[in-house]
């Protein structure tokens, strides 16, 4: 039976079917209604919910619990991920798992509360300080909330990794009809965190490796540890790109939009595709150059709501072709006539 | 017999710590050490080595974990009260200790520490209070004596630059929630031993879930005073205690004192997963009943002033959708524009799934206000639909390329006697002429829909009202061919 | 109050593990019966360690609590005042 509510809702259906224990939040629009659900869910279903005074406060409770072994998450948006980032940069050192939901507004600074995608390059390429990745799913449905915050807690713990959910105000705002996974997810037996036991009193939870070689291969490790990570949970979603000569590529609300973009113009005879990455970390590089390399792929337009942040790394993967921008900002969120114009406009200008 | 010895709770060797696994990594005459032997003493009188977490800072004390054979985490600086909080949920007999410096815990970790105390966080703090940045080499703290150089006061601290110096103690027992909240000294033997009954007391607390403990330590950093390890015990005793009162500022936690403001927190444990199954998928009782099929996608816009119950009116009509097995999306217009000013919400219902949520050329307007039909008629496709308020538009129509249905709605609510619901008569209307929802869908899905189950009645109402007026006041077909938008 | 044992077949001394002594004095100062001394020896760790010299301790614990060093010195009480492995 399907149910409609809000993508940020949905968030902490799939979050507590992922089997999270905790939650720690603090307020900020877009992404409050989860820390709402959260107050709500997580108390009556035997789990704990906690407000915290900052996203500082907040990131560091997610490293305390985290490293007591629970499944932990928060929710916020740019400015709030901000102020993680030296948690984050922790608790990448520290390998622990958690996960984080980032619902996108305008900025920089406080910005205004309509949707953008421009915390791309702060969540996709780290955030904080050091040599370190988060894994990034890009949801563009409140179905796609829930399923891939489920999902998240698994590989969180797969990898020991934080897993983002990087959402935006629309999809986070969006109610769409959801279907509750039927199947609780639960933590693996984590023979490292800190259990208050015997078995884990020798256990240590630190980012410091005082020296040069051990830092570097505590590095190196994490890297093996991404280049794994690539091979293996790397998704995408492709729509009609067997024979598209103009290949959109966009994430979140905006492939919504270049979908029914991409829908007009096979309705015109265009032979136009979509490839949606699932995954921003690790990104679909592989199968954009394959696409490009093998296919009948002409020219690529990519649509984002920030400055071109994704169509950087589109174009490391397609270095033969001049990559369209196609951006908005401030919060603006094109139509999808809008988006055809533009990339009429930008094909024109080749 | 051996009467004093190292305790057990520190490792037998070093290992952690590389060269001179017997040592500690701190000066000659550092009150860390003094300090660590305290802590790891009265683990030891309680047995609970094996349960306890010691979270280490960011500061000279950063490698606690060299030494304590308990489990460590090593915190960012200043946040090991939010990490001690995170780990405080997760394990309630667990045994955890934040030990934090006065850069730590009273410069960067302010918030983190107020906010933990507050809370009453059943946990122990060992705040060592050294008035100096000793790690990185000697700079001002925030408890830095005024006159006292440093690298960053070569002058001297100034409070007129500077500020005064932070009393810790004095701040942390403002709070209701703390149970214990003493101030102690290393400046000699009887000082020490004083000291060490207080990190018993508070550790105590804790074992007993008394809650919230809170123990300064003055300090010595001889080298950052520049001092040798004796005349800098002379020189905290003569300079750091006046300023600093060595005191006990809150003792409620012994047995027969007063009660305190902590609250004691139940353990909890999550519900079996056939429960929560259940309970996440029972929320909505609107049953799926799949239609015959060949229903246009339908793009609907409405929009009036916040509390018209646009958003709502959104709701239910998707909530129809899906009871007919549809797909749809519904999009608000929301932020500051929800307070008192224009609302508007864009709802998609399709058989295939959607792509764009937005509604940027509706099928239908429904318009609960004169703003709004302004704002959104002129993007209304050719050959589609204008349901509106006429209660509160006083003008007639603007295309010939589209159907309109001026209908009184809020009239009709006033009438049946709930004025509010003129939303669900224009959906209603809008159902009656578009054929979709089904009206017998709408009213199943209103008594599911609605939050004031006492209004279903008066809802069921307005369904009626507006189909009645709908079947005497037939929609005409538009009066000219279809123009091109805008 | 602790005192030296009336008993002259039991002792109580302490032992400090010159390995381990970072020289600070502090114990020295602290002891109330001067038992402990700086000798004029260095240790591997380049410190001038501390000794135990006089008889009078009271394995009061006072040296023991003030040290900074977890493992540097060790009370004893009652020993046999045969006892030679100090
Ligand atoms: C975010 C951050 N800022 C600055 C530092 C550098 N830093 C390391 S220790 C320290 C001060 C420690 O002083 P205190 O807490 O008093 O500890 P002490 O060494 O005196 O025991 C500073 C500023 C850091 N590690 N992290
Ligand atoms: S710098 Fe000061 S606080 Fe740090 S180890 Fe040396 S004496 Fe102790
Ligand atoms: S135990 Fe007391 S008396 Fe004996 S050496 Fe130590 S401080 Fe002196
Ligand atoms: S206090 Fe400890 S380190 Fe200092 S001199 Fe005495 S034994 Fe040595
Ligand atoms: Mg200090």
């Amino acid at each position: 039976m399907k149910q409609l509510m809000k993508g940020n809702e949905a968030v902490v259906h799939g979050a507590l079917v992922g089997g999270a224990t905790h939650f720690f939040g603090y307020p900020i629009t877009p992404a409050s209604e989860i820390a709402h659900a959260a107050a709500d869910f997580f108390p009556r279903t035997g789990r704990h919910f906690l407000q915290a005074e900052s996203e500082v406060a907040a990131i560091n409770m997610i490293y305390g619990a985290a490293g007591a072994g629970a499944r932990t998450m928060t929710a916020s948006s740019g400015p709030g991920v901000s102020l993680m980032a030296e948690g984050l940069s922790y608790i990448a050192g520290a390998e622990l798992p958690c996960v984080i939901v980032d619902v996108q507004r305008a900025g920089p600074g406080l910005g205004n509360i309509w949707p953008e995608q421009s915390d791309y390059n702060m969540v996709v390429k780290g955030g904080g300080h050091g040599n370190y990745h988060n894994a990034v799913y890009a949801p563009n449905s409140a179905q796609e909330m829930c399923d891939m915050t489920a999902r998240a807690f698994d590989i969180a713990d797969r990898y020991r990794v934080t897993v983002f959910i990087l959402s935006d105000a629309y999809i986070g705002q969006m109610m769409e009809p959801v279907e509750i996974p039927d199947s609780v997810h639960h933590a693996p037996t984590k023979p490292w965190a800190l259990g208050a036991t015997p078995e884990t009193r020798d256990n240590l939870i630190t980012s410091i490796h005082m020296s040069t070689a051990d830092q570097a291969a505590h590095n190196w490790k994490l890297k093996a540890k991404y280049d794994q990570m690539e091979a293996e949970i790397t998704d995408w979603e492709e729509v009609f790109t067997d024979d598209a000569e103009t290949l959109f590529v966009a994430f979140g609300i905006t492939a919504r939009i270049c979908l029914t973009a991409v829908q007009r113009l096979r309705a015109r005879g265009v032979r136009a595709g979509l490839l949606r990455p699932r995954t921003l970390f690790p990104f679909p590089r592989t199968r954009i150059a394959e696409l490009v390399e093998q296919g009948p792929v002409r020219e690529i337009a990519v649509v984002e709501l920030n400055d071109g942040m994704m169509a950087d790394d589109v174009q490391l993967a397609a270095p033969s072709l001049r990559v369209h921008r196609l951006n908005w900002l401030g919060g603006q969120v094109p139509t999808a006539e809008q988006v055809l114009d533009m990339a009429a406009q930008k094909a024109g200008q080749r | 017999m051996i009467k004093h010895k190292k305790p057990d709770a520190f490792y037998d060797t070093f290992e952690r710590k590389g060269a001179g696994q017997q040592t500690t990594h701190y000066c000659p005459g550092c009150g860390h050490g003094t300090v660590h032997k305290m802590i790891a003493e009265a683990i030891d009188e309680f047995g609970v080595r094996d349960r306890t977490i010691f979270c280490s800072p960011v500061g000279c004390s950063v490698f606690a974990y060299y030494y304590f054979d308990t489990g460590n985490i090593q915190c960012a600086h200043g946040r090991a009260p939010a990490v001690a909080t995170g780990m405080r949920r997760v394990h309630d007999d667990a045994v955890i200790i934040s030990y934090q410096g006065d850069g730590d815990l009273a410069g960067i970790g302010t918030a983190e520490i107020i906010h933990a105390a507050n809370r009453g966080e059943n946990i122990t703090v060992f705040f060592v209070n050294n008035a100096i940045y000793g790690m990185t080499g000697g700079q001002m703290a925030p408890t830095t004596l005024i006159g006292q150089h440093t690298l960053t006061t070569p002058t001297g601290r100034s409070a007129a630059i500077d500020g005064n110096p932070i009393g810790m103690c004095e701040l942390i027992s403002a709070l209701s929630a703390p149970v214990y909240v003493e101030r102690v000294s290393l400046g000699d033997g009887n000082r020490v031993l004083k000291a060490r009954r207080a990190v018993r007391k508070a550790l105590k607390n804790q074992i007993d879930g008394v809650g919230f403990s809170f123990v300064e330590i003055l300090s010595p950093c001889p080298i950052n005073w520049k001092l040798t390890p004796m005349d800098a015990r002379k020189w905290l005793i003569e300079n750091l205690e006046p300023a600093f009162p060595v005191k006990s500022f809150r003792d409620t936690g012994t047995p027969g004192a007063v009660a305190t403001a902590r609250a004691t927190r139940e353990p909890s444990r999550p519900i079996p997963d056939d429960e929560l199954v259940k309970l996440l998928g029972s929320q909505s009782e609107i049953e799926t009943i799949d239609r015959v099929t060949g229903l246009p996608e339908q793009r609907v816009k409405i929009a009036g002033f916040g509390g018209q119950g646009v958003l709502s009116a959104g709701i239910l009509l998707a909530n129809c959708a899906i009871s007919e097995g549809l797909h749809a999306t519904w999009l608000p217009s929301y932020g500051p524009e929800m307070r008192g000013g224009t609302a508007n919400a864009s709802v998609i219902v399709s058989e295939e799934s959607i792509g764009s949520p937005l509604v940027d050329e509706p099928t239908t307007l429904i318009a609960l206000n004169g703003p709004s039909i302004d704002a959104f008629e002129g993007s209304v496709v050719p050959g589609g639909l204008i349901v509106a308020n006429s209660s509160l538009i006083d003008r007639g129509p603007a295309r010939g390329d589209i159907r309109y249905c001026m209908i009184p709605a809020s009239k009709i609510a006033q009438d049946i006697g709930f004025q509010g619901a003129a939303n669900v008569v224009l959906l209603a209307a809008y159902a009656a002429i578009a054929g979709f929802p089904a009206i017998d869908i709408l009213r199943r899905v209103i008594p599911h829909a609605l939050k004031k189950k006492d209004l279903v009645d008066l809802n069921l109402q307005m369904v009626d009202a507006a189909v009645a007026f709908v079947a005497e006041h037939p929609v005409a077909a538009p009066s000219t061919a279809p123009q091109p938008i805008r | 109050m602790a005192s030296a044992p009336s008993n002259t077949n039991v002792r109580n001394f302490v032992r400090i593990d010159s390995c381990l002594c970072k020289g600070c004095k502090v114990c020295v100062e602290t002891c109330p019966k001067h038992c402990l001394v700086i000798g004029s020896k260095m240790n591997q760790l380049g410190y001038q360690y501390a000794r135990f010299e006089k008889e009078t301790c009271t394995a009061c614990g006072l040296c023991f609590y003030s040290c900074p060093e977890p493992g540097a010195i060790t009370v004893y009480r009652n020993e046999p005042a045969d006892r030679e492995d100090v």
